[in-house]
């Protein structure tokens, strides 16, 4: 048996280590890691953000737990090499000896020597124990607006200031050259993501540096080049990163001109015995900061160190992201550094997005491009670079038609359809046609193509449409129809049970896919309380209860409060129910107020308090109409020109209690300045001097859409009557869990056809959708209430059937910042894996 | 048979209490939670514990059937369980405790080691 040593464990580490494992050989694997936690997803660090949560960032498998033939030892890193001896010493003393030495240690931030850089308050963004700290240093109390400077405009300085923004600072972006991103994007893109993240609160500020920062009492002062000065609350370096070279320094191994690991081609260094790869290694003097080449090099290794045989070829450096929610892709020679090479860009800068392609002085071949605010196009045009396109560059990029219409048939065999693995589009067809990968799900899991930026999977739905798979559109294995022809049966038949729906249109016994979403037609289609006989075993657990369960099993309550127009009285409620209860209180993101932290059995005693002070149910739950958020509009507002916070009141009140394929949110601004972001909503109305203009199919959420002009300048009334049908049009023909955008989107026709259906009526069902809306609104009762008036339905609201008054044990909480949160469950069975 | 001779019975709750299609959490004198279900054919009880995210509320999940087999879904993330046995269909090395029901005189209960 051989022995493996590899020092560092980051994703490239993890990589190789998983191949060469995935080998039949004899080599034990030693993995020594200077991180307390196996390798993690670094390249979505930042999304660490969103919950703090560390084990989402986990690596499947990272752990090698039940591989006897891998040892992975955390937080001892390796601080000398014997090359001689083949021998590694790690800094806790431990000596491990080789037969083959990997070395993945990775980089580590370039942090500019500024006078001032180590003061406390300055950070590095580079790993989880970074974000904890920069948490820690945000979350201190402090005067006025709590602020930041980012030293460095690039992909990361952009990626830090979005987690700054979220952890509630005002970040400012500083680099040193004439743009943010000027490794990736040219002139015309850099301006407007400018333009794009200057109105997501962050300040740029380009062709300046850093001379100083001071320390100001616990506050810290920078002063620009520019002459700027800056008061923070702390400072993040991420100007960019160095290889880790120096276990190759003191060892002796060569080292590349600029830093990093020199090895051939093959990831060898001077010495036979040694590799390296990732970000400490400068093959054939250069050095690689992004994933894919690494996973490239440990590859190569593996192949190697198993008997075979890889060279390091020529890397695709194309990158796609969104930073800070802008979409920005750049691939190929986007900066037309080629010999003749021509650019072609289109730029809209109302609709916010910049796309260029650098094309061969003929015009006939794609060479590269940039493109910001909509990378729509991104993974198709990719694949054309360095081929002859199928149309002119200009149609290519055209908004509409152009790229998307240029269908996946024009690619060639071998163009990379996922450049994350290095995936053709032979390799998927060949997965779909002779290893019978007939869906998404298994062509991922037979050629990994998808699986790490996952920006290629609509690709490979298109591809197995091309190669005449047909995808099933069935809600699932009890029922061969999809949701929209299932509300034409519910609709037709008056069939008002799942028993009865299933016995004579499925199959079995039903699941949790169909029953809510039998559930969610049955309700639709007015069928009284949906807790009400059978209904109540078809709906979700949240539905079920009427409340969001959360992640301890107890629920959090959100009443309605339409418009976000609430009275000092009803406030007053609010509080005294929260502190009865102890609840944990929120103000939420849509102008509400959730109270988090009741059990089952509080739910009826909570809701009675609320509805007898005139609150109802605010459907946070259900997948219905959330809330209608406005900004003050006309009445308060020196810019607003009609009433928003009446016309939102009123939207809310209209459409609360309807339920439909996904939650629906609505908002309504008072002018053009857009307040309430209107247009990030299922529907959103904007006024106008004239009356209102309706936009919909927006949403924001993992793909956020801008929502599209509808119908402009109409009255209060046509706008009602052009979104009861636009709601009601949507909730009968979508698909289960399909939001507006996406079914605006697969729409024949589109936004246009839309417009004929509900507008001109072209398909002659306006009188049968009003009427469907109208019967909603009148026969809309709280649910709440519903649950209090109802003895049979309050008594499943207990904790135990067989003792109703005891509250479940397992539910516990602690404080933090002066309020309850859960103290998280521990899992013994599964949580190791 | 003979397993279950030996274990000792816990009545819970008549078996009304448990609403046809659902389930509902009972609390065993050791103070171990069950999630017994109920379909058209049979009573079943589980651990109530949803072993991916350690919250006792299995019981509060949407019961259906895959292939033909009873199952529960977890209301958390949706793994389904095997309503006779426990096995998790989603995750082959996972499954909760599966506990003995019966039904004596119209009361649910329960067999305890």
């Amino acid at each position: 048996m051989r022995t493996l040593v590899v020092a560092g464990h980051g994703m490239v580490a993890h990589r190789l280590v998983e191949a060469v494992r995935a080998g039949d050989s004899d080599w034990r694997v030693v993995v020594l890691a200077e991180e307390s936690r196996p390798a993690y997803d670094r390249v979505a660090l930042t999304s660490y953000v969103d919950g703090w949560d560390a084990a989402a960032l986990a690596l499947p498998g990272a752990d090698y737990a039940g591989d006897p033939m891998v040892e992975l030892r955390l937080g001892d890193p390796v601080v000398s090499v014997d090359r001689e001896q083949r021998l590694v010493r790690t800094e806790a003393g431990f000596e491990q000896a080789y037969d083959a030495l990997v070395l993945a240690t990775g980089s580590k931030p370039f942090v500019p020597p500024v006078p001032g850089h180590d003061l406390p308050g300055c950070f590095v963004y580079r790993t989880i124990e970074d974000l904890d700290a920069i948490r820690e240093a945000a979350g201190k109390a402090g005067r006025g607006r709590r602020s930041a400077m980012v030293v460095g405009g690039g992909l990361l300085g952009l990626e830090a200031a979005k987690a700054l923004r979220d952890m509630g600072l005002s970040p400012h972006v500083v680099e040193m050259g004439p743009r943010l991103m000027p490794l990736q994007v040219d002139d015309g893109g850099a301006g407007l993501l400018r333009d794009l993240v200057t109105a997501l609160d962050v300040t740029v500020h380009t062709g300046t540096s850093t001379n100083s920062i001071e320390a100001d009492g616990d506050r810290l002062l920078a002063k620009l080049a520019n002459g700027t000065e800056l008061d923070l609350d702390l400072v993040v370096f991420s100007a960019g990163i160095r290889p880790r070279d120096d276990l190759a320094r003191s060892s002796g191994l060569e080292v590349g001109e600029r830093g990093g690991v020199l090895v051939d081609n093959r990831c060898r260094t001077s010495d036979p015995a040694v590799y390296a790869i990732g970000e400490c290694a400068a093959v054939e003097n250069r050095v690689y900061g992004i994933v894919a080449p690494g996973y490239a090099m440990a590859e190569i290794v593996a192949a190697q160190l198993l008997g075979g045989d890889a060279e390091f070829g020529e890397q695709d450096m194309s990158t796609k992201l969104k930073l800070l929610g802008v979409d920005v892709a750049s691939f190929g020679d986007a900066h037309a550094a080629t010999e003749g090479a021509r650019e072609v860009a289109f730029a809209d800068s109302i609709d916010g997005y910049y796309k260029k392609l650098v094309v061969s002085e003929d015009g006939k071949t794609l060479l590269g491009g940039v493109l910001v605010g909509d990378a729509s196009q991104y993974t198709m045009l990719r694949s054309f670079v360095g081929r002859a396109l199928p149309a002119s560059p200009g149609s290519m990029l055209a908004p509409s038609g152009g790229g998307e219409g240029v269908g996946v048939d024009a690619l060639p065999p071998d163009a990379q359809v996922c450049s994350c693995n290095g995936v053709t589009k032979a390799d998927i067809t060949g997965a779909i046609l002779e290893h019978e990968c007939t869906d998404v799900p298994k062509i991922k899991a037979c050629t990994r193509a998808g699986t790490a930026c996952g920006s290629c999977v609509p690709m490979l739905a298109k591809l197995l449409d091309s190669c005449g798979v047909e995808q099933s559109k069935a809600l699932c294995e009890h029922f061969s129809f999809s949701r929209a022809e299932l509300f034409e049966i519910i609709s037709a038949t008056r069939i008002t049970t799942f028993g009865e729906l299933i016995g004579r249109h499925g199959t079995g016994t039903g699941c949790a896919i169909c029953k809510p979403a039998v559930a969610s037609i049955l309700a639709t289609l007015g069928n009284g309380h949906i807790l009400g006989g059978e209904q109540a075993t078809l709906q979700d657990t949240n539905d079920r209860f009427l409340a969001n369960i959360q992640r301890n099993g107890s629920y959090s309550v959100v009443p309605r409060i339409p418009g976000g127009e609430i009275t000092p009285a009803k406030l007053k409620v609010i509080a005294e129910v929260a502190e009865e209860f102890g609840l944990y209180t929120k103000i939420t993101g849509g102008q509400r107020i959730d109270l988090f932290g009741a059990t089952v059995d509080q739910l009826p005693l909570i809701w009675r308090r609320l509805v007898d002070a005139g609150f109802e149910s605010g459907h946070a739950y259900g997948k219905s109409l959330r809330t209608v958020k406005s900004c003050v509009g006309s009445t308060w507002c020196r810019y607003g020109v009609q009433d928003s916070v009446g016309m939102a009141v009123e939207l809310e009140l209209r459409y609360r209690g309807l339920r439909s394929p996904h939650k629906l949110k609505a908002a309504v601004s008072g002018c053009a300045r857009e307040c309430a972001e209107a247009r990030g909503k299922d529907f959103g109305v904007i006024a106008t001097e004239n009356g209102w203009n309706l936009y919909v199919g927006g949403n924001g959420g993992t793909t956020p859409r801008h929502a599209r002009l509808l119908v402009s300048d109409v009255d209060s009334e046509t706008l009602f009557r052009t979104i009861d049908r636009f709601l009601m049009f949507y909730v009968r023909t979508a698909d289960r869990l399909q939001r507006t955008a996406p079914w605006l989107e697969e729409m024949e026709g589109g936004l246009d056809h839309l417009r004929d259906v509900i507008v001109n009526d072209s398909l002659g069902i306006c009188d049968e959708l009003d009427a469907a809306m109208q019967k909603h609104i009148d026969s809309y009762a709280d649910e709440w209430r519903g649950v209090l008036e109802d003895p049979e339905k309050l008594a499943r609201f207990t904790s135990f059937v067989n003792a109703p008054g005891t509250p479940d044990p397992t539910i516990s909480f602690r404080v933090e910042r002066e309020q309850k949160v859960p103290v998280l469950l521990g899992m013994p069975e599964v949580a190791a894996r | 048979m003979t397993a279950i001779q030996e274990c000792t019975w816990v009545a819970v709750c008549p078996l009304e209490a448990v609403p046809l299609g659902a389930g509902v959490a009972a609390l065993l004198p050791d103070g171990t939670q069950v999630a017994i279900f109920r379909t058209e054919e049979s009573v079943y009880a589980l651990s109530n514990v949803d072993p991916f995210s350690g919250a006792a509320v299995l019981s509060r999940g949407i019961l259906g059937d895959r292939g033909g087999v009873p199952v529960v879904a977890s209301p958390m993330h949706k793994q389904c369980f095997e309503l006779a046995t426990g096995q998790c269909l989603d995750d082959p090395e996972v499954r909760v405790a599966a506990y003995p029901v019966r039904i004596a005189d119209g009361t649910v209960e329960v067999g305890g080691p």
